[in-house]
């Protein structure tokens, strides 16, 4: 049942295949590790495209919490409180949250 | 006649057809374009591009480039490989040389990129041409869509220079200004291209536009004669420059166009944003992004897409990495236009300051041919080296006046 309780997630189009083409689902607040756990039973195979075989973040996954990348935040550990929006998308070329503040006075070139 | 048979993941192998994506799905990692070389090896010789027109296109057959699609021919490439003897008595190296791709049509090697990935979208169809971008991509797309007639959306960040923002809009293209930063624009642009029906040169298009840095390896070796340079020193800001450099001197020793041999490939990065660099000289595994803090904003990416694959391309060939600092870039862009008359922007700055490090610690040999990368033209970082360079001296029009002033600078 979706409402403001939930935490709203952003999918990329290479993963659409496993949501049936919905590009935002929904899960329970918690953390993103339960988050992906949660996912993966309503959409089996998520979890091993956003994860490696250990259970870490893909390398060539980002992942961001109210537009802050998990890295920067507690990674799959981040806690996510209901209302949470939460963007997967894949890594490309042209910086992330890392240089963000000081990339917003020196704007990178792509 | 292409030889780009499909694409392939760079991270787990996984092979696909022809299509505008850049990510695979099966692990999210980026994408390449895959050629059958073997019947490029029997349909295509040196000789052959000997003939063909002194732009890229002359390499046409080694680009993933639809059949039946005319390129959009601005006149890219070919560009000037200058023996740099001047410079290279200030670096201490005897035979170096300045491969000057700063007088592309919108002033930088992005003309290269853009013109294989607006033959890619036409052949696939697309109308619109897109960026993110806050200078010389932004201009190239712009230039690009103009001539192709093509409608064309560029993004930019709201705070962008004057300068830059009237170099993009002049050629007509819908120049959206996004409150934010460059961060939050590429962002936005990813949602963007999952939502409209474009063709985003560095996103969808990615694995195509990235094909086009090859030539900046095949012209350094078909000026030299069909050999291949022993060291080159490329400047990274996404690092895709330097490992496609990596590829483009590999395909060509794979077709037996130039001598088997290994050129060494050294990379240049800013103090303030060197997490490539950082790497190579730690000796880590991966790179580990970074905060940027530079004057050379068109190398200020702190977390750099093909930065492992920069990493692993400069390891391979035996190269190195240096970095310089904003009062070393600077004192770069002075060293090579007072000693070469050729003006580049920060990012060659960032070269010339690099390869000076790289020589005086001898990771560079003085007897090796070395080829620097300059890949931007001075005029669009004025501010970098404007300061005590504007400061004529005003007389009045009598040659009294000149006297006075010429006796003051001899004295």
């Amino acid at each position: 049942m979706a409402g403001a309780q939930d935490v709203v997630v952003r999918v990329p189009s290479p993963l659409r295949t496993l949501t049936g083409g919905a590009a935002e689902v929904r899960g329970a607040p918690g953390t993103l590790r339960s988050l992906i756990d949660e996912l993966d039973v309503a959409y089996p195979g998520l979890k091993a495209r956003i994860c490696e075989a250990d259970g870490s973040l893909r390398r060539f996954v980002n992942v961001f919490v109210n537009e802050e990348d998990v890295r920067f935040l507690q990674g799959l550990d981040t806690p996510l409180p209901a209302g949470t929006r939460v963007s997967v998308l894949p890594a490309v070329a042209g910086g992330s949250r890392a240089d963000r503040r000081l990339a917003h006075r020196r704007p990178a070139q792509g | 006649m292409s030889f780009a048979v499909g694409l392939q993941c760079r991270a787990c192998g996984k092979q696909q057809a022809l299509a505008p994506v850049h990510v695979c799905a099966e692990c999210l990692g980026p994408l390449e374009v895959r050629y059958d070389y073997e019947a490029l090896r029997r349909s295509v010789r040196p000789a052959d591009v000997a003939g063909g027109p002194a732009t890229m296109w002359r390499y046409a057959a080694l680009l993933p480039l639809p059949p039946d699609v005319p390129v959009v021919d601005l006149g890219t490439g070919f560009t000037p490989l200058l023996r740099a003897e001047n410079l290279g008595r200030a670096l201490g190296l005897h035979k170096l040389y300045i491969k000057n791709d700063a007088v592309n049509p919108s002033y930088s090697f992005k003309d290269r990129v853009v013109g294989v990935a607006v033959s890619a979208a036409i052949g696939f169809g697309y109308h619109t041409l897109a960026c993110a971008s806050t200078g010389n991509l932004a201009a190239s797309v712009a230039a690009h869509a103009a001539k192709a007639s093509l409608e064309s959306y560029v993004f930019i960040p709201a705070d962008l220079e004057p300068a830059k923002i009237v170099g993009t809009a002049v050629y007509g293209t819908n120049l959206v200004a996004v409150r934010g930063s460059y961060d939050q624009v590429n962002r936005l642009c990813s949602e963007i291209a999952d939502a409209f029906p474009w063709a985003f040169v560095n996103i969808n298009l990615r694995p195509f536009y990235a094909e086009g840095s090859k030539t900046l390896a095949y012209e350094t070796a078909e000026q030299l004669g069909w050999r291949a340079p022993d060291h080159v020193v490329v400047p990274i800001a996404g690092g895709s420059v330097l490992s496609k450099i990596g590829k483009g001197l590999a395909e060509l020793r794979a077709l037996d166009w130039i001598p088997a041999g290994r050129t060494r490939i050294s990379g240049a990065q800013a103090e303030g944003c060197a997490p490539v660099s950082r790497a190579v000289l730690s000796g880590a595994d991966h790179v580990t992004p970074v905060r940027a803090n530079t004057i050379a904003k068109s190398l200020a990416i702190g977390n750099p897409a093909d930065g492992d694959f920069a990493l692993r391309t400069i390891r391979d060939s035996g190269g190195s990495a240096e970095m310089a600092s904003d009062a070393e870039i600077a004192e770069g862009m002075r060293l090579l236009a007072s000693t070469e008359g050729v003006f580049t922007e920060t990012a060659g700055g960032v070269t010339v300051a690099c390869a000076r490090k790289l020589a005086r610690s001898g990771r560079i040999d003085p007897d090796e041919t070395v080829v620097l990368y300059i890949t931007g033209n001075g005029l669009k970082t004025l501010d970098a080296v404007a300061a005590g360079l504007g400061d004529a001296p005003v007389i009045e029009p009598t040659l009294a006046a000149f006297e006075t002033i010429r006796a003051g600078a001899v004295a």
